[in-house]
């Protein structure tokens, strides 16, 4: 009875205070849950997805390339332990047509025996028409799934056309895959059919094996890959390798986006700090006048832990039911890639995860009663006689001063740094920033005294007399004796400006970084490419030569490009081939400091440059003798050098065109960097190519444009993290204002005494904003400094861990400037708005009520 | 045996697609370079052991071997076993070694009154690298760990694992090849083109085992073999036939069919019968009459069968009377066919004469597409 009276008349009289902290924290549970949400739906779906593909096989067999020799497929289906093998030619073809508007778009087209994979996959056998049944082996049929015919705006019976190379095939719809999943834009066609329209006779994907009833799977795995080592190099994968591949794939990804809304929870926690704390000196009298009444100590802590708690109960409910509409949303209107790009070309539905949702309650509630702790705390142990006096407000909140564990927060941050990745994640790098950030804003009281009573007498006798001076030294006394409640006003707001401060250099450092690269890799005038991803044939040899003769040429490079699989539970790297200069690989690649000089290499050494992640993932080390499964045997490479790549954070190897060529005899490209004579336009070049025979499939690219379309695909993929930012400080700020108001009116006795000895309204309300200028002021240049720490862990630890990649630091001046100039500005305002209601009362009564 | 091909694909429900076929209706499908199939004429000698082998010029072609087994204990047992060949008409000119050119199916069905219906199994897959093929030149036929092969001294060696059983024989012949109806020239209907090559290989003495659940037993018996090759189809008034072959224990053969029209009416009939001397006496469609004595009705298709049939050739009047009733098979879920094939006894003029296979076909629904 007492307590909810005591929790109601609270609540009733700082409404805004509570919301806020109930916001704060409904929102960060939101953002969490939301996240976790979606990222499970997509990452479920896509596994789903991809586990459809593959049916309900033990195991696979695949090559490190896309495709293999088909002589394999017999041995395996004749195998002992095999009841079925079923082959697979998976290719991701271009659809020809409108290039821009269709921008990489690839259908995925399964080749099937039917025969076979109607026992491994029936979900992904065709239903033709009544009396057409024999096309389900047409030479020219392909059966879409519901998703890609919507996709292409195609129906039964329709002509498909695809791109091979330069040429374009025209396939017949031959009917759909009704039980395909929803949103999964695949093709399946009859494999033999495959393997001749796309030009791949004698080659495979992979091999689905499912194995006699009652093998012993890993026993079988271990025997064929000793096996399969003596035919070449082959990868023998279980369902589950495939789904660490996809997990591995998003994971950094992921990882960084639930620490985003870890931010917003930790953003949450000060301002429920914040809001218990002055709400518990707010009523130092009412608690010390209950405890000598006779109320325990115990039934205090409780009590206020049990508002703490109310108020993380209703936040984080709200935060679940917000969450689960807002991803309900996402995921019906953008789909669940999250601007990351991960998850394409799936459709996956929101489940109500209950199990994470206890958790997010959890931990909101843990976080509410974290915040309310130490307040609770010091209220439950104060000493009743000399809190009922008045004036002992920031004395009580002096212990939450004390410098030590701010500066061990501090110290242990520092040593996080230096410590490696867990499970290729940064985890040490988050922790280092949590500890950064906590011992930053604990030991915020503390500086802030410190600076004030530094500038206090400063101003005091620099300009005497004058009003404005009386004003500053009125706000700096204030700010320099009661530090505790201005700091924990600021808490929120320091935390989360701290975060957008650390946020924006890294993204900017990282756009200023993936800029810089682009103009060193794109060096030609031109650059054209067949079609646009993977599996296309590409130029042949004479369409090589047809192009290089074109008149206006000054140079070309031809390049080709294809996946590599080096470890079934990572996704396949990008091997590149084109001509490198090898006198100054930094000419062709943009390299790191890390190589070894050309003059120190080995002659007659087949050489190759890896990016960052390859160094990272796989070890390859500057100097290291590699073998790259790209020809039987498998032909060895020493690393000569690192590149940066921030277009591939799994991995990607560059090396000579001609080595790639003379060992793989693949005699294909893809691309062409074309480097023009003088006086000759892109456009005159275009012009000439595209009259070329198979000129009208070539596609063609200025670096400026490849340029602005990769910078706003970089956009894209940070908008999430601009919004989250956004909405930290929106919290933060109405935290601002929230204590502000609280601080004003729990002031009223001061501003009471301040009118008797003289002082206008205008002049008390004048020097609120001063102190709330000064306050924010100081918040955000504290801020400021923390963040370009934070920045720095996390340009230089947590996206070398997470991504692979390396970049410089760049600060952005002039959008720092202006957030923190907006941040001190509302500051103020909200300062002046809380005073306002506080200075309107009759001064005589305000005074009064200090007995 | 006349049979069964055509129309196979999809409904690939659970199992794999199996196809069934009565040699029908033309598949409409439009291909890039449909291929030509040979014609079945009149006149053209059968020429063995070429003969033995695969023609996959033909569109449809299969060896159909049935027969009686008696386990050491003395019961008696039937078997079936069928590969088919079905050329698609999928572009002659793709170079893929996957390329689905031929399919082979096979069916096997063991008969044993003991359980009281059918243990069956089937299998299908594209001809090619190595793992089903029909080879020509001699019988040399393969289905992943399925095959008959014909042996140099003539002997069938056929070796079959079934889900619930496994079937391993050795077929010895004792006679020469049956050649059917004008010298393998064999008459499906009223029109010319309508017709089969088609020999048998009767009274084959079996040797072999079959195991089941994991019990193996020595088995002998005699057995009966059919090959026939063709690409025209049935009649366009068929709805399904009655077919019976049947070794007595005289050592002649007996085989007879009809084909009846959708009205129940005889569209074609034919029977021959071989003597122990090799003379062989042969009947026009208008001497050969079909006549349900009893019918039982399938529980699991509600399909009425004529499971007894009096069969009258010329003066001569054969009765055939089922091992047990319940011999249907039902390929619905994987194939596209529920058809009765089983084993018989068979007495001519009231007096025991012989066991053979009898199959009907079209009792459940039309076999044409």
């Amino acid at each position: 009875m007492l307590s909810r009276w005591l929790l109601l008349g609270e609540w009733k009289a700082h409404l805004v205070q509570a919301a806020v902290a109930i916001i704060a924290i409904a929102l960060g549970v939101a953002l969490g849950y939301t996240i976790h949400l979606i990222n499970t739906a997509a990452f479920n779906e896509f596994s789903a997805a991809a586990r459809s593909l593959s049916g309900q096989s033990d195991l696979e067999v695949r090559g490190p390339r896309a495709t293999f020799d088909e002589s394999l497929y017999p041995m395996l289906a004749q195998h002992d332990h095999v009841e079925l093998a079923n082959p697979v030619l998976e290719l991701d073809v271009a659809i020809p047509g409108n290039l821009h508007e269709r921008r990489d778009a690839t259908l995925k087209i399964l080749g099937l025996d039917i025969f076979r994979a109607s026992v491994m996959a029936p979900d992904l056998i065709g239903i033709p028409a009544e009396d057409k049944l024999f096309d389900i082996l047409g030479d020219d049929a392909i059966f879409l799934s519901p998703a890609a015919m919507e996709w292409l705006g195609v129906k039964q019976g329709d002509p498909l056309q695809l791109r091979v190379g330069t040429q374009t095939i025209t396939l017949r719809i031959a009917g759909s895959l009704r039980r395909a999943r929803a949103g999964q834009r695949i093709g399946v066609m009859d494999v033999g059919a495959t393997q001749w329209r796309f030009q791949r006779i004698g080659q495979l994907s992979r091999i689905e094996l499912k194995l006699m009833p009652g093998s012993d799977r890993a026993a079988f795995k271990a025997a064929l890959e000793q096996e399969l080592a003596q035919r070449g190099q082959y990868l023998v994968t279980e369902t589950a390798d495939q789904e660490a591949r996809i997990a591995n794939m998003s994971r950094a990804y992921r990882v960084n986006l639930n620490m985003l809304a870890m931010v917003a929870l930790f953003t949450g926690t000060f301002l429920v700090l914040s809001t218990q704390a002055l709400s518990v000196v707010r009523r130092r009298h009412q608690f010390a006048l209950l405890r000598v009444l006779g109320l325990t100590r115990g039934q205090l802590l409780k009590q206020i832990l049990f508002e703490g708690a109310v108020l993380g109960a209703i936040g984080s409910l709200a935060g679940l039911a917000l969450g689960y509409v807002t991803a309900a949303t996402a995921l019906h209107y953008f789909g669940g890639d999250l601007g990351g790009g991960f998850f394409t070309a799936v459709k996956p539905e929101v489940r109500f995860d209950p199990l994470a949702a206890i958790l997010f309650f959890i931990l909101g509630l843990g976080i509410t009663l974290l915040g309310s702790a130490a307040p609770a705390w010091e209220a439950a142990t104060a000493n009743p006689a000399p809190a009922l006096k008045s004036g002992s407000e920031d004395a009580a909140l002096s212990k939450l001063a004390t410098p030590w564990p701010g500066l061990l927060c501090l110290a242990s941050g520092i040593l996080f740094t230096q410590l490696p990745p867990v499970f290729d994640l940064p985890i040490f790098g988050y922790l280092a920033i949590a500890q950064l950030l906590t011992g930053g804003i604990v030991l915020m009281p503390r500086l802030s005294a410190l600076i004030f009573s530094a500038l206090s007498p400063a101003s005091a006798k620099r300009k005497p007399g004058t009003v404005a001076s009386i004003l500053a030294t009125l706000s700096l006394a204030r700010l320099a004796n009661a530090p505790n409640q201005a700091a924990i006003a600021l808490s929120g707001v320091l935390a989360s400006f701290t975060l957008m401060v650390a946020m924006a250099i890294m993204v900017a450092s990282f756009r200023v970084s993936v800029d810089d690269w682009l103009k060193h890799i794109l060096p030609a005038d031109l650059y054209l490419r067949t079609a646009t991803s993977g599996d296309a044939r590409g130029l042949t040899p004479d369409e090589m030569k047809a192009l290089a003769s074109v008149p206006g040429i000054a140079r070309v490079d031809f390049s080709r490009s294809s996946q590599l699989m080096l470890d079934p539970s990572r996704p396949s790297i990008a091997l590149i081939a084109r001509p490198i200069d090898m006198s100054d690989p930094g000419n062709t690649l943009p390299m790191t400091d890390d190589a070894i000089a050309p003059a120190l290499l080995p002659r007659n050494a087949m050489v190759i440059w890896v990016s960052e992640a390859m160094v990272d993932l796989y070890g390859y080390t500057p100097g290291k003798q590699v073998t790259l499964p790209i020809a039987v045997p498998a032909p060895s490479f020493i690393v000569a050098g690192v590149w940066r790549d921030y277009g591939r954070q799994f991995g990607a190897i560059q090396m000579q065109l001609a080595d790639y060529q003379a060992l793989t005899g693949d005699r294909h490209v893809n691309d062409a960097a074309l480097w023009l004579q003088k006086g000759v336009t892109p456009e005159q070049m275009m012009k000439s190519m595209k009259s070329l025979p198979f000129g009208n499939v070539l596609e063609f690219s200025e670096p400026g444009q490849i340029r602005a379309l990769s910078l706003k695909i970089f956009d894209r993929s940070f908008a999430i993290t601009y919004l989250l930012e956004g909405v930290a400080v929106i919290i933060g700020l109405l935290g601002v204002a929230a204590s502000f108001s609280a601080q004003a009116l729990a002031r009223t006795k001061e501003f009471g005494m301040l009118r008797h000895i003289g002082m206008t309204r205008r002049q008390i309300l004048g020097m609120l904003a001063v102190e709330g200028g000064l306050l924010t002021t100081l918040g955000t240049v504290l801020g400021f400094t923390l963040g370009w720490c934070i920045s720095l862990i996390l340009v230089f630890i947590v996206n070398p861990q997470s991504f692979h990649w390396t970049m410089q630091l760049s600060l952005p001046w002039k959008g720092l400037l202006a957030a923190a100039l907006v941040l001190i500005a509302s500051a103020a305002m909200a300062a002046l708005a809380a005073g306002r209601r506080a200075v309107s009362g009759n001064a005589i009564r305000a005074v009064r009520e200090d007995w | 045996m006349i049979f069964k091909l055509k129309s196979l694909l999809t409904r690939s429900l659970n199992f794999f697609v199996t196809f069934f076929v009565v040699t029908c209706v033309v598949a409409t499908c439009v291909f890039a370079a449909p291929p030509r199939f040979s014609q079945v004429i009149q006149g053209v000698p059968l020429t063995f052991p070429h003969d033995f082998g695969a023609h996959p010029e033909f569109r449809n072609e299969w060896w159909y071997v049935t027969g009686w087994l008696e386990t050491p204990d003395k019961k008696p047992l039937g078997f079936q076993i069928t590969f088919f060949r079905v050329a698609t008409e999928h572009d002659r000119a793709n170079p893929s070694r996957f390329a689905p050119k031929q399919l082979i199916i096979a069916h096997v069905a063991l008969s044993d009154p003991a359980v009281g219906k059918l243990l069956q199994d089937q299998k299908s897959a594209r001809e090619g690298l190595g793992l089903a093929y029909t080879k020509e030149g001699n019988t040399d036929v393969k289905l992943g760990d399925w095959y008959m092969l014909r042996e140099e001294n003539g002997h069938y060696q056929t070796s079959i694992k079934a889900d619930d059983f496994t079937l391993r024989l050795s077929l010895a012949p004792t006679q020469a090849p049956m050649l059917q109806d004008d010298n393998g020239f064999s008459r499906k209907g009223p029109q010319p083109e309508q017709a089969s090559y088609y020999y048998s290989e009767p009274q084959l003495q079996v040797m072999g085992t079959v195991i089941r659940n994991g019990k193996e037993a020595a088995v002998k018996g005699v057995a009966w073999l059919d090959h026939e090759w063709s690409t025209a189809y049935l009649d366009p008034a068929a709805e399904g036939w009655d077919w019976v072959g049947a070794n007595l224990d005289d050592g002649s053969a007996l085989m007879a069919f009809q084909i009846r029209g959708k009205d129940g009416s005889k569209v074609w009939a034919y029977a021959g019968i071989r003597d122990a001397s090799g003379r062989f006496t042969l009947f026009e469609p208008e001497q050969v009459t079909f006549a349900p004595q009893r019918t039982w009705r399938s529980p699991h298709t509600n399909a009425t069968y004529p499971v007894e049939m009096r069969i009258q050739t010329g003066a001569t009047v054969w009765l055939l009377t089922p091992l047990q009733d319940d011999q249907e098979l039902d390929s619905r879920q994987s194939a596209d066919a529920v058809y009765w094939e089983g084993a018989v006894t068979v007495t001519r003029d009231g007096k025991h004469a012989g066991r053979g296979y009898f199959e009907m076909t079209g009792y459940v629904k039309p076999l044409t597409l």
